[in-house]
């Protein structure tokens, strides 16, 4: 649903069917909506025969690099002698990203529900939740949701009466965009600083505490229970395009809109439609000028992009860009495209962790040369080195931070050019500059003190 | 809250809250691994994180002090210094900015005497600052309010939040 709108009558409403219901949250109310369950049916299975209903389900990962799950479950060996660990990934911190959010706050007993099976299925006896900080509220409904679980023995040592050993934990974040990265995230459990590994080795090899670990999104844990259910067929049936994109999604949306909030649809729903119709279309009086689809990570497209869009996998690639975490950030005819770029490259110098030049260089001085534009101060030359920076910044380093930094960077240039130019000249008027960005400069600045002049 | 040097530390993993320590250690297959929840305890009691709060959490964890502030260092809800009494976060990332948050901004550092940021007010009520996207962005502007995240804020607000803080 569209919460907090009520469900649009074109959404398909699977994940977020009970968003708005405070009785979902509990327990007790949770199992009369038929929770927990897909668990017991899980547990009466074997976990290959759990891992192929989710292969053939076609579900692909909801954190952002849309890997297929049933495979990524498959490189786990149970049975192999060692500890096997499951990390669920609730770090949602990708601007333009609150999706788990709602999933943690309105229903928290899917999550562990889908932590339990998916841990079950890769032979993991320890699943823990990896939730950002910030989100008190999730964490508090998630931490009660665990509490009551153990107390009616669904998990534990004994879990569902089965003799089988399910523990799941809630472990809170301390404020870091790149414990997101999947590694970086382990880092961080094992109580270090969150920098990302280099890879190989893979998770599946080695991951939380050098042992063997599968790490989904949240709304990738939260749609297997449903698979289990319906099985698999319904699950690929739920497609308006390619067999390669099944299922239901669920996509935030905020900025310049008429309705913002989450909105669930079924992949291959046409974005022209999701926006104008779904979303309300823009606030009264303004017209859309663009739109990041996935997150701020993603490419930015024109609205003739957009509109052309198919929302799925592919549909988002074949029009320049990703589906990502499913955030849509949305800029109206009001908004200063090279300001709000210039506020998402400082996103990114501000979170990267530094362990690459690329990165720590790249993002800092990509930001520096954005705001010099944006205040009126900027020349042609920078434009071309904003490219160069762009170019060193992707393809080289450990994590994908530095890419993402370049992406709205790149895109913005091709397809925003003229307003840059127009700050260049001078000739910009209507709309105001804000070349007062916002603070925290000083901490940019230190990372850049060297090199090109300012 | 004491500030750094001038009140005696009080120990936090006494009691109780050694309890809590030890029934979260159980979850973590070594004792390193809570390090974030220990740091999260410390700063619960204190409101922040001082050398002293790290040394004692070097000390149950068998870690050291130095190690610990390389950590708490690299995570940026840690208070490395007291903070006002309400501590104000506004995301002002894209989303956000678009929407409106760098009026709000404005707003809280005008109202609350701040006048700048990162700055306590005068009276040590209040520290506000801007963070990156609170993962609310559809709530634009979301503001935390210490453990509160308050949805929709418009500079218009702004007085009236800050009048209904208990
Ligand atoms: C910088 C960075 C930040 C990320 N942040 C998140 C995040 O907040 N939540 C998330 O689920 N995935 C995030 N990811 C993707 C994860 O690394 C990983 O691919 C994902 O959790 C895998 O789960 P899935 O297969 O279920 O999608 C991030 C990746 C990068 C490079
Ligand atoms: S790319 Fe950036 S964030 Fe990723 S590991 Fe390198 S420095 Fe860190
Ligand atoms: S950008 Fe402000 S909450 Fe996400």
């Amino acid at each position: 649903m569209g919460y907090p709108h009520k469900t649009h009558p074109r959404e398909t409403a699977i994940l977020s069917k009970h968003f708005g219901e405070t009785e979902a949250r509990t327990l007790d109310g949770w199992k009369k909506r038929g929770g927990y369950r897909a668990l017991e049916q899980a547990l009466a299975m074997t976990p290959a025969q759990i891992v192929d209903i989710v292969k053939a389900s076609g579900l692909r990962g909801r954190g952002g690099a849309g890997f297929p799950t049933g495979m990524k479950w498959s490189f786990m060996k149970p049975g192999d002698g060692k500890p096997h660990y499951l990390c669920c990934n609730a770090d949602e911190s990708e601007p333009g990203t609150f999706k788990d959010r709602e999933i943690m706050r309105w229903t928290p007993h899917a999550l562990v529900e889908g932590c339990a099976i998916g841990a079950y299925a890769i032979g993991a006896e320890t699943a823990y939740i990896y939730i950002r900080g910030e989100f008190t509220e999730c964490i508090d409904w998630m931490e009660k949701a665990v509490a009551e679980a153990y107390a009616a023995g669904i998990i534990g040592n004994n879990a569902m009466g089965t003799g089988k050993r399910i523990d799941v934990h809630v472990h809170k974040g301390a404020g870091a965009y790149i414990c997101g990265e999947e590694t970086a995230l382990m880092e961080s459990l094992e109580g270090k600083r969150g920098n990302p590994r280099i890879k190989p080795p893979f998770p599946a090899v080695s991951g939380l505490f050098s042992q063997p670990t599968t790490i989904n999104n949240v709304e990738t844990l939260v749609a297997v229970p449903h698979i289990l259910m319906n099985g698999p067929e319904w699950y690929k049936a739920m497609s308006l395009s390619s067999p390669k994109s099944t299922g239901s999604k669920l996509f935030s949306v905020c900025g310049n809109v008429s309705r913002p909030g989450n909105y669930e649809i079924v992949l291959g729903f046409p974005f022209k439609d999701f926006l104008y119709d779904l979303c309300g279309g823009p606030q009264p009086g303004r017209k859309f000028k663009a739109v990041i689809p996935g997150g701020a990570s993603v490419p930015i497209q024109t609205m003739e992009e957009a509109e052309a869009t198919m929302m799925d996998y592919e549909g988002f690639v074949a029009q320049g860009t990703m589906l990502g975490s499913g955030g849509v950030i949305i800029f109206d005819d009001q908004q200063n495209m090279p300001r709000m770029i210039a506020r998402l490259a400082r996103f990114f110098a501000h979170e990267s962790c530094g362990q690459c030049t690329q990165c720590r260089e790249g993002t800092a001085w990509t930001t520096k040369i954005l705001e010099r534009i944006v205040a009126g101060q900027g020349t042609f030359e920078d434009l071309d080195t904003l490219l160069e920076l762009a170019d060193n910044m992707t393809g080289k380093t450990i994590c994908v931070l530095s890419d993402s930094c370049a992406a709205p960077v790149v895109s913005g240039l091709q397809k925003f050019r003229h307003e840059f130019e127009a700050l260049i000249t001078g000739k910009r008027s209507s709309m105001s500059t804000g070349a007062k960005l916002t603070a925290q400069s000083s901490q940019l600045s230190a990372a850049a003190s060297t090199g090109l002049s300012v | 809250m004491s500030a750094h040097g001038t009140t005696p530390y009080t120990q936090v993993f006494t009691g109780k809250r050694k309890n809590d320590l030890d029934a979260i250690l159980l979850r973590y297959p070594n004792k390193q691994a809570a390090l974030l929840p220990a740091l999260w305890i410390v700063q619960e009691v204190h409101g922040w994180v001082s050398e002293e709060g790290m040394t004692e959490v070097a000390a149950a964890l068998g870690l050291t002090a130095a190690y610990v502030k390389g950590v708490v260092t690299f995570y940026t809800m840690y208070h490395q210094h007291p903070v006002g009494k309400y501590f104000v976060q506004i995301c002002t990332t894209s989303p956000c900015l678009c929407a409106g948050a760098d009026k709000v901004t404005e707003a809280f550092l005008k109202h609350t005497g701040c006048n700048e940021l990162g700055v306590t007010s005068p009276d040590g009520k209040y520290t506000v600052i801007e963070v990156e996207c609170l993962g609310a962005c559809g709530f634009a502007t979301p503001v935390q309010i210490n453990a509160d995240t308050v949805e929709n804020v418009t500079a218009d607000k702004v007085q009236q939040i800050l009048a209904g803080l208990k």
